[in-house]
């Protein structure tokens, strides 16, 4: 194992050395360490202002194929020793699992070059300007238009992270991690007196690279005008176009329908599916946990293999399952570098920068090829079952009239099959854009079912 | 209880002196108020897959959140490291809040008031004990049919002590259990498509309520029963039409339909699609909500909440009429409103917030049977997943996972999962007939609110909304 760097490269290396004298076969440990600040302004005064750090660890223990987890907020060399003595015991009652076991030797590492995911901008900048850029951002909202009556305010919020990880074969590493983020939630009313929310944001690696805060404020203050005067429309099927804030949802469904331990229960409608085609042609899905400055990006995976970029869905074909070692074994594949955990626990799946490919067109040449259809800009709710592939829920937006945007529409949802739903995707549009690790540009689905009156 | 066994006493080794010091600190540029909130949190948890214990796991956190209220304002510092000089920076960070000269706390600090809802006596089970447990679900779900294929199958526990200190002078601690069981089964008829299975349930319970009142042979041939259902089920109807919903935790209609839009920061910054509307009438006559966070061992209930003021049993909306909000400590102090013991949050890395408890329809006086045969053509259903709501708007969501035709007013086939959506203060005025038969859900029910999960618990009888949108496939 290489010298620590950190303290929380320390914390980790101390762990699996407490792990191995403790008796332990093999052992993995991370630690993490934080600050985080938030500010909300609420039509122009300061509503709340919080500032904190903080720190915990975790270690999971093996002996032989039996392992326990455990994590603590208590850094203290006690608080650390009860950690470990808790995860040995956890192993006694734990099963011998014939797939468990840490990465082999020859898997792990870091992946190469400056990820960009740290600009110490965002610690430098003062408490006032922070504050400024809510008041800022809230205000362009507010005065945007008179029918914009109240607001839930605008919101700055930053953190720092480092994260480390170690396991017993050698691994040792760490990353720092920096992020800001500025929001805004207007609310607007109509001449009748009805509410409509809507909000916009942007999130940054850097403070230099934050919009202008009135940018977010007049995005936030369109989005909701858009909203009133919305109505229910008639029960039908038609052609539903996606706008990138709910597009971006159906890559994470497909996420969730690819990750080893879906298929490996079976409990996923894509399980038997590999090498199959899973979506039309003009679909592409990458998880690029490589990308420089994105959200997602890491240069090693929670069991210390190195972070890669994936094909998952080439022109409608299912490339891979993701995966980490566990599923990998399960399967009998290889890690994908997909693992995930928190502190405790065995470790999940996770991505890294999850997309969809754009095309050529632009979102408004794709709203215009449909003659009488619905542009959903919100979804909500938790009807997706990634067994079957259901899909039903709530939506609002804009009705598409002749290729053109007409009314704005609420209270109806849209359902179908996400096996149907991606193969009758007959465009992707060219708006991708990153606010966070998974996105989409606009897409057209040729048809679902809306239900309202 | 003295302060001198508590935790923060014991193990952080702290005195009321100090802390007198640090909420002083708190108050120092000003302010109205200020708070410290300890917690502590100890979590265990098992879980079992393809008939391996997989899992096994345990965590460990504690802490103290550092709260100051001036005006409509709130500072808020916390830190995990409870040593003297971080609970003072975490005060200084709070104070910042507030502009002016130093407020003084009141001396001494008095005992709040407090239920006992969920007192835990006798040891705490072993590791082996839980583990037991899970493997009973799971070979009670194998033995059940021999179409389920996988059994996911886990149980969790904690035990969370909190303490509270306002610079009103107020004390107030409290010992939080919770458990939970949690069956998972996938089934599957030949090469069909396959189906899933949920059950659990739990509360502020000790183990021996999975051995003497609900075990996990229960849960699991319930999880069983779900995912058999769902292999013979049709496509869901789309449109408007008459939905009954079963009793129990169907109740997240109204958590998301009335609840949410009923919080008191909501309504106290005008943004919710109830705001102003106390006195008139958003639901039939029929319909009786309340909040009650002193339900004995309820998953949602608590002997005070997280602002130290001791939880209530709240109105909300009486025979269709709006009485009352949910309130945490700053929307009653700003409203003049009475504190409802609604002040909740996830952790002390955030601050209280107005947040339901255990929400429920008082029963009404139908009979259960003659409201399904009361209806010509509609769905029944049994069962959901999750929900959630616009407050603003109040249009909301909820996604029934087990659902039923009925046609002529007999249950017919089973239909697939479809999501229920309708208007917050709308679309209770359409109860037109409320069953004899109220019940609370199992104890799983988890609620998000800007970022922060809390706990809570659902109720509902029996009941008929004569119009409503289904968003089903067919």
């Amino acid at each position: 194992m290489s010298v620590p760097n950190n303290r929380t490269e320390e914390i980790a290396a101390r762990l699996i050395r407490l792990a191995l004298d403790a008796g332990a076969t093999e052992a993995e440990a991370g630690a993490a360490d934080g600050s985080e600040f938030e500010c909300t302004v609420r039509l122009g005064e300061l509503e709340t202002l919080k500032e904190a750090g903080s720190s915990a660890a975790g270690v999971r223990v093996f002996r032989g194929k039996r392992s326990g987890t455990s994590s603590t907020s208590d850094l203290s060399d006690d608080g650390l020793r009860r950690m470990v003595a808790s995860a040995m015991a956890l192993a006694e009652v734990s099963m011998e699992d014939p797939s468990a076991g840490l990465p082999a030797p020859a898997e792990l590492g870091c992946a190469a070059g400056d990820f960009d995911l740290y600009h110490p901008d965002i610690e430098a900048a003062p408490p006032e300007l922070r504050i400024e850029c809510a008041r800022r951002a809230e205000k362009a909202a507010l005065d945007f238009d008179p029918r914009i009556t109240n607001s839930e305010g605008g919101s700055y919020g930053s953190s720092i992270t480092t994260r480390a990880f170690a396991n017993s074969p050698g691994f040792l590493g760490s990353y720092k991690t920096s992020s800001c983020s500025l929001s805004v939630v207007s609310v607007a009313q109509n001449g009748g007196g009805k509410l409509e929310r809507d909000y916009w944001y942007d999130i940054s690696r850097s403070f230099a690279k934050l919009p202008a805060p009135e940018q977010i404020g007049v995005k936030a203050a369109q989005w909701t005008l858009r909203r009133l005067g919305a109505r229910k429309v008639e029960t039908r099927k038609a052609p539903v176009v996606l706008d990138p804030r709910v597009a971006r949802s159906l890559a994470g469904h497909m996420f969730s329908a690819v990750t080893g331990e879906s298929v490996y229960h079976k409990s996923s409608y894509l399980a038997e599916k590999l090498g199959r085609t899973v979506a039309s042609k003009c679909v592409t899905i990458i998880d690029d946990a490589l990308m420089p400055g994105g959200f997602g990006t890491s240069p090693f995976d929670d069991e210390g293999v190195p972070s890669r970029r994936t094909t998952v869905v080439n022109e409608g074909r299912l490339e891979t399952f993701l995966l980490n070692t566990y599923m990998a074994r399960k399967l009998g594949m290889s890690t994908t570098g997909n693992a995930s955990r928190g502190l405790a626990g065995n470790p999940g799946t996770g991505h890294g920068n999850l997309y969809i490919q754009p095309g050529t067109r632009t979102p408004e040449e794709l709203i215009s090829s449909v003659k009488n259809g619905f542009y959903v800009t919100e979804l909500i709710g938790s009807g997706v079952n990634i067994v079957n592939g259901d899909y039903s829920r709530g939506a609002a937006g804009v009705w598409i009239e002749n290729g053109r945007l007409a009314g704005a529409v609420h209270e109806v949802t849209v359902s179908g099959n996400l096996a149907e739903m991606w193969s009758m995707i007959e465009d992707v549009a060219n708006d991708l854009e990153f606010r966070g690790s998974v996105a989409a540009p606009t897409l057209l689905i040729g048809e679902m079912r809306v239900s309202g009156t | 209880m003295n302060f001198s066994d508590s935790w923060v006493a014991r193990h952080a080794g702290l005195t009321l002196s100090v802390l007198e010091q640090v909420l002083a600190e708190a108050l120092s540029k000003g302010g109205d108020y200020a708070d410290l909130y300890f917690e502590s949190t100890a979590t265990t948890s098992v879980a079992l897959d393809e008939e391996i214990v997989k899992s096994a796991a345990q965590g460990f956190s504690s802490g103290c959140g550092v709260r100051v209220l001036s005006g409509e304002r709130t500072g808020y510092g916390y830190t995990a490291d409870l040593t003297i000089e971080k609970m003072r920076q975490a005060a200084s960070i709070a104070a910042c809040i507030a502009s002016g000269p130093a407020k003084v706390s009141r001396s001494g600090f008095e005992p709040s008031p407090a239920h006992r809802l969920y007192e835990i006596n006798g040891p705490e089970a072993s590791l082996s004990d839980r583990v037991a447990l899970i493997r009973r679900a799971d070979g009670a779900a194998r033995a059940a049919d021999s179409r389920v294929i996988q059994v996911m199958a886990s149980y969790a526990d904690s035990v969370k002590h909190v303490l509270i200190l306002t610079s009103e002078g107020r004390i107030a601690w409290d010992t939080q259990p919770m458990a939970r069981l949690n069956v998972q089964v996938i089934a599957r008829q030949d090469s069909g498509q396959p189906q899933r299975g949920y059950s659990g349930g739990g509360g502020r319970v000790a183990f021996d309520y999975f051995l003497a009142e609900r075990t996990p042979e229960e849960f699991a041939r319930e999880a069983v029963r779900q995912a058999i259902v769902q292999l013979d089920a049709d496509d869901a109807p789309a449109g408007e039409m008459t939905v009954v919903l079963g009793p129990g935790w169907p109740g997240i209609l109204l958590h998301e339909a009335v609840g949410h839009g009923l919080e008191a920061d909501f309504n106290r910054k005008g943004v919710s699609a109830f705001s102003g509307r106390a006195g008139q009438k958003v639901a039939s006559e029929l319909c009786t909500v309340v909040d009650d966070g002193t339900m004995a061992r309820r998953r949602g209930s608590l002997n005070v909440d997280d602002e130290g003021i001791a939880t209530s049993r709240t109105v909300l909306i009486e025979n269709g009429i709006l009485r009352g909000y949910l309130q945490d400590r700053l929307s009653s102090r700003l409203l003049g409103a009475a504190p409802t013991g609604n002040g909740r949050r996830e952790s002390y890395h955030y601050t209280p917030m107005p947040r339901m408890t255990n929400t429920f329809m008082l029963a009404g006086e139908s009979d259960p049977e003659e409201i399904i045969r009361s209806v010509k053509s509609g769905i029944y259903c049994a069962n959901f997943g999750g929900g959630q709501v616009d407050i603003t708007s109040g249009s909301f969501v909820f996604s029934a996972t087990e659902s039923y035709l009925i046609e002529d007013g007999r249950l017919t086939r089973p239909v697939r999962g479809a999501s229920l959506i309708g208007n917050g203060p709308e679309a209770l005025k359409s109860v037109s007939m409320v069953g004899n038969d109220l019940k609370l859900d199992e104890g799983v029910g988890i609620c998000g609110k800007e970022g922060q999960s809390v706990p809570v618990g659902v109720g509902i009888p029996t009941i008929r909304i004569d119009r409503m949108t289904v968003g089903g496939g067919k």
